[in-house]
């Protein structure tokens, strides 16, 4: 029998239980007030009384108060039929609620059930079936995916019978799978996990190496992020994160897209569903909208539901990678999960960490971040998730608990900058603060030479060499003024804003310059390094930064022209002869 | 709402602090308005038979045997056509000696909409003043405050958009607003002919604190009504919403809450954007557009008020007193309109997002040449370029007193590029320049 309990105290979404049976950690239970069921999750147990965390408002909640208890954590229903669509962070489907105001204690159905899919065996009778196993397939928007055996199946089963090719419902039964006892389970197409357990039916997770492409130059160039690696953006408000984010999540070579907008505002979300339905998918030509999923918890929703919607978001996430996809998962914020967290616990009346956050905030995060990764399952195929998260850091200040944490586990660091974006100067991303430590990966290295050719790495590191004594330079040049330099010097410093204006600086809103293929990236790179290791002759510095000027501009009418037309042709005529006037050979 | 046939009284108090009280009483719900010896109040807590209350006007002369009695309900406003040209305190109750307002009675402080069922905001809010239109184009379903020392001219840069932006009402929220600006608002609607799409919810600096935790809520349901209902453009303007933040914080406080950053509650981000996010545009037209002010301390934004306000709001808007022209400006660098590419060069003329950045990007480095200058330095033929034009901007651009259409303000820019640059210096693109160059 399920267990009951009743409401003994209410502050603002914690309440009170007194319980009448057991009763789990995490356990989610219903509250009934006024005909609406409160779903709420257990956060603390002490004898009979039990600690829940509302979902939802608690307005007119009372003492005495019935709740049910479930027997299950929080979970989330995994099939078919997911892509485009706009849960919130409990998966709730936004579209299927009814009228424009969010009701208190209305679920929605995550599934579709009556819709039909064409499922293709790929298993036969006798199998083997180990935990995330291949049964069969469906084709959603062109997507091949996986029907799959229960995730953490234990024990040795066998497949008693599969579904013939044919049309399916979700719900129907597609596979009977025997074990050694002779216990039968029938499965359909419907999987369940609970969103806090990490999903690790996979052979191994070794080093991520391939290189992810997003378009973005400053990462894919300067600071590259791979397949199954992890990054976090921090900033300050009005440097651009949910620009950044949003360029990378439309750009990125990646089956599936997972955006969790987590505590941001709505209107960002409502950008991605207006604008993500027309966009097309630079690499497979079809609408954007296809591969990806949103999880949307927005700042006004309930917190508690705020902190649970990156799990759901992870889940999901976890569910594509075990078909053998590349899942790019984006978090923003990651700050306004951990400000959830440090809500619950102020209630609790916990003893506080740093600026009043949970104790075991580091832990958390680096236990979400370690579900991200590049794994071989279980029949040899490789799957990933890329996670990117952003964090806002309060007040712009990075020596706070949730950017000092994330920077322990999260391998690339993009540092968003006020200066530079005071400065105009995007995307944001401070070059010299920022890092990947994957293209210190030999197995990186050996991936990007096969792509691109020998010397990439090099170029690199030399243009980010540049770009720091760049920055030194500018610093001796306000101290000593522009006379108190060395000619050579204003030489050293415009080739840094060289480097700065044409490769780092990208327009996102500019149709040709928002979105750089790697071939082009190659090519500019070249191109910048070519003239960073020219020597030219100047009489005085007026005529550097005259020459270097006119360099950026043609540099940058180059960018905002289609690759290889006509017009980029000519501004790189115009380059190559302010250049030969100017060198030395 | 008819009034409940039987109404408990309670008549004993266990504790009192300055903005709360707690008593033994049974069959309340949670958030439901309270009056304890007559003076409005909330639940703010139950545990166990024991409710603590919120009193809204404090708890000064609440004798322990003080009258105590449940409403039953959230606090409520009614809503309809009668709001119009009318001025409320934080309980909705008329305070311009006009009769009670006669309508639909909703909870305040309702439920959010549903982000599906928003429509991305597309709609240009004209003021005249460049800074803002050009720089900083400012949206209906937008919210963005402006954040201001208190010796800034805010309010009255408000009132001027405010009265000069195409909205169906404009709805005033104050928040511990001195009584000599909220006489200069009433003068300001009166004088201007516009009370009849007025609406105000005032608590002034003589109204109890806590009170002001109302006032949002309150102008934010009465917004609701007419773009849901009416599909009306509201614009809600707030201020001061730092003097909202402190009222918070004194509840925390006297509720034993472990304070966060800066004596700020931990639940400061989630209690902003829930006022914040109720700017919308509904599809059928209807929206609701904030336009708040923060006031700041010694123009310190990393305090917890204007930080968390600056991750919730689309933008924030700086004004500046601009010492070469002597007048106050939109600042160009720190103010920022996050919606403004929705319209910038799609409502507007194609070259305003080009020509505003290239703008920006010089009058930064006449900023550079003026440290240059400041530390001594001599000056290149291009930093004293950048310099005259950056007075010119100032002055025909950013400065408050302003009031251009857009094509004019991307005239006047393009006109002071010819003057004192050549294109390549600019950055723009080569077809803009071939067009507009003059």
């Amino acid at each position: 029998m399920a267990t009951k309990g009743k409401v003994t105290g209410v502050i603002a979404n914690m309440v009170l239980l007194a319980v009448d049976g057991p009763v789990a950690q995490n356990e989610i239970c219903y509250i009934t007030t006024g005909g609406d069921r409160l779903m709420a999750e257990v956060i603390k147990i002490n004898g009979a009384k039990v600690y829940v965390q509302v979902f939802e408002s608690t307005r007119r909640l009372k003492i005495g108060e019935e709740a049910e208890f479930t027997g299950h954590m929080l979970e989330v229903s995994l099939a078919p039929g997911m892509l485009s669509k706009n849960y919130d962070g409990l998966q709730n489907d936004l579209d299927k609620m009814e009228g424009v105001f969010l009701k208190r204690g209305d679920y929605t159905n995550p599934l579709d059930e009556d819709r039909i899919w064409k499922f293709e065996p790929l298993m036969k009778k006798g199998d083997k079936v180990g935990a995330a196993a291949w049964l069969g397939s469906v084709d959603e928007n062109n997507q091949p995916l996986k029907i799959m055996a229960p995730f953490g199946l234990k024990g040795s089963w066998t497949l008693k019978s599969i579904a013939a090719s044919g049309e399916y419902r979700i719900t129907d039964t597609i596979a009977v799978i025997v074990n050694d006892e002779g216990e039968e389970k029938a499965l359909n197409m419907i999987q369940k996990w609970p969103v806090r357990v990490a999903m690790e039916d996979y052979k191994q997770k070794p080093r991520p190496f391939k290189l992810l492409e997003t378009g973005v130059r400053t990462i894919d160039t300067l600071n590259p992020i791979v397949e199954g690696g992890t990054g976090f953006i921090p900033g300050p408000f009005g440097t651009g994160k949910t620009v950044l984010q949003h360029a990378i999540s439309k750009q990125a070579e990646a089956d599936i897209v997972i955006i969790a907008a987590c505590g941001e505002r709505a209107n960002e979300v409502v950008e991605i569903f207006t604008e993500f339905p027309e966009l097309i998918d630079p690499h497979t030509g079809r609408k954007l909208m296809e591969r990806t999923i949103i999880i949307a918890n927005t700042s006004n929703m309930p917190v508690a539901a705020r902190e649970a919607s990156v799990y759901t978001a992870m889940t999901l996430a976890e569910y594509y990678r075990a078909m053998g996809l590349r899942v790019l998962l984006m978090a923003d914020s990651t700050s306004r999960w951990a400000q959830a967290l440090r809500e619950m616990s102020n209630r609790m009346e916990e003893l506080p960490g740093p600026d009043a956050f949970p104790m075991d905030i580091s832990s958390i995060i680096a236990n979400f971040y370690s579900r991200a990764g590049y794994v071989i399952l279980n029949n040899d195929k490789a799957g990933s998730i890329t996670f990117i998260g952003t964090v806002s850091p309060a007040g712009g200040n990075l020596k706070e608990p949730v950017t000092e944490n994330t920077k322990k586990v999260a391998r690339c660091f993009y540092a968003l900058e006020q200066e530079r974006a005071d400065k105009k100067r995007y995307p944001a991303v401070n070059p010299i603060d920022s890092y990947s430590k994957y293209i210190e990966y030999p197995e990186f290295k050996e991936f990007i030479t096969g792509r691109i050719g020998d010397g990439w790495i090099e170029m690199v590191n030399e243009a980010k060499t540049r770009l720091l004594r760049g920055k030194e330079i500018a610093e001796q040049i306000n101290i000593l003024g522009d006379d108190g330099v060395p000619v050579d010097y204003h030489v050293t410093f415009w080739k840094s804003e060289l480097i700065d204006y044409v490769v780092l600086q990208q327009d996102a809103f500019d149709d040709v310059d928002a979105v750089t293929p790697l071939e082009r990236q190659q090519e500019i790179l070249g191109l910048v390094t070519g003239i960073c290791r020219s020597e030219f002759d100047f009489e005085d510095f007026t005529e550097v930064n005259v020459f270097f000027k006119k360099a950026i501009n043609l540099c940058k009418q180059m960018n905002y022209s289609e690759y290889k037309s006509d017009k980029y042709n000519t501004y790189y005529k115009q380059l190559e002869e302010l250049l030969a006037a100017k060198r030395v050979s | 709402m008819a009034t409940e046939a039987f109404q408990k009284i309670y008549t004993k108090i266990n504790s009192i602090t300055k903005a709360t009280c707690s008593l033994k009483a049974t069959g309340v719900g949670y958030d439901e308005l309270a009056t304890v010896n007559g003076k409005l109040a909330q639940v703010v807590k139950i545990m166990g038979d024991e409710v603590t209350l919120q009193v809204f006007e404090g708890t000064g002369g609440i004798p322990t045997d003080a009258e105590v009695v449940f409403l039953g309900k959230a606090p409520t406003l009614k809503v309809s056509d009668q709001l119009t040209g009318r001025f409320f305190n934080a309980y909705g109750n008329p305070i311009d000696g006009g009769p009670e307002v006669e309508g639909k009675e909703v909870e305040i402080g309702g439920p959010s909409v549903n982000p599906v069922r928003r429509k991305q905001p597309s709609e240009l809010i004209a003021t005249g003043i460049a800074g803002i239109d050009m720089n900083n184009t400012l949206v209906t379903g937008q919210k963005i405050p402006f954040f201001a020392d208190p010796d800034q001219p805010y309010n009255q840069v408000m009132a001027n958009v405010a009265m000069r932006a195409e909205t169906d009402k404009i709805i005033l929220g104050g928040m511990g607003m001195t009584n000599d600006d909220y006489l200069y608002f009433k003068n300001l609607f009166s004088n201007a002919g516009a009370l009849d799409r007025i609406i105000c919810f005032m608590n002034t600096t003589e109204d109890p604190a806590v009170e002001r935790l109302l006032i949002p809520d309150m102008a934010l349901t009465a917004a609701e009504y007419f773009a849901v209902e009416k599909n009306q453009k509201v614009l809600v303007l707030l201020t001061d919403m730092t003097m909202y933040a402190d009222a918070l914080s004194i509840v925390s406080n006297r509720m034993d809450q472990i304070p966060s950053k800066d004596s700020m509650p931990g639940s400061l981000y989630s209690d902003l954007a829930k006022i914040y996010e109720k700017a919308v545009q509904f599809p059928a037209g209807g929206s609701i557009t904030i336009i708040a002010v923060t006031t700041l301390s010694g123009g310190d934004i990393t305090h917890a008020v204007p930080d968390n306000t600056g991750y919730i709001t689309e933008g924030q808007l700086f004004l500046r007193r601009d010492s070469d022209i002597g007048k106050v400006i939109v600042d160009p660098f720190r103010s920022l309109s996050r919606l403004k590419q929705l319209v910038a060069g799609k409502k507007t003329r194609k070259d305003h997002p080009q020509v505003m950045n290239a703008a920006v990007r010089l009058y930064a480095d006449a900023a550079n040449a003026k440290t240059k200058l400041e530390n001594g330095f001599d000056l290149t033929d291009y930093d004293k370029r950048t310099l005259s034009f950056a007075k010119d901007y100032s002055d025909k651009l950013l400065a408050i007193d302003v009031n251009l259409n857009t094509t004019e303000m991307l005239n006047v820019t393009w006109g002071l590029f010819a003057k004192y640059f050549k294109p390549e210096e600019v950055n723009i693109r080569q077809e803009l320049v071939d067009t507009y160059w003059k």
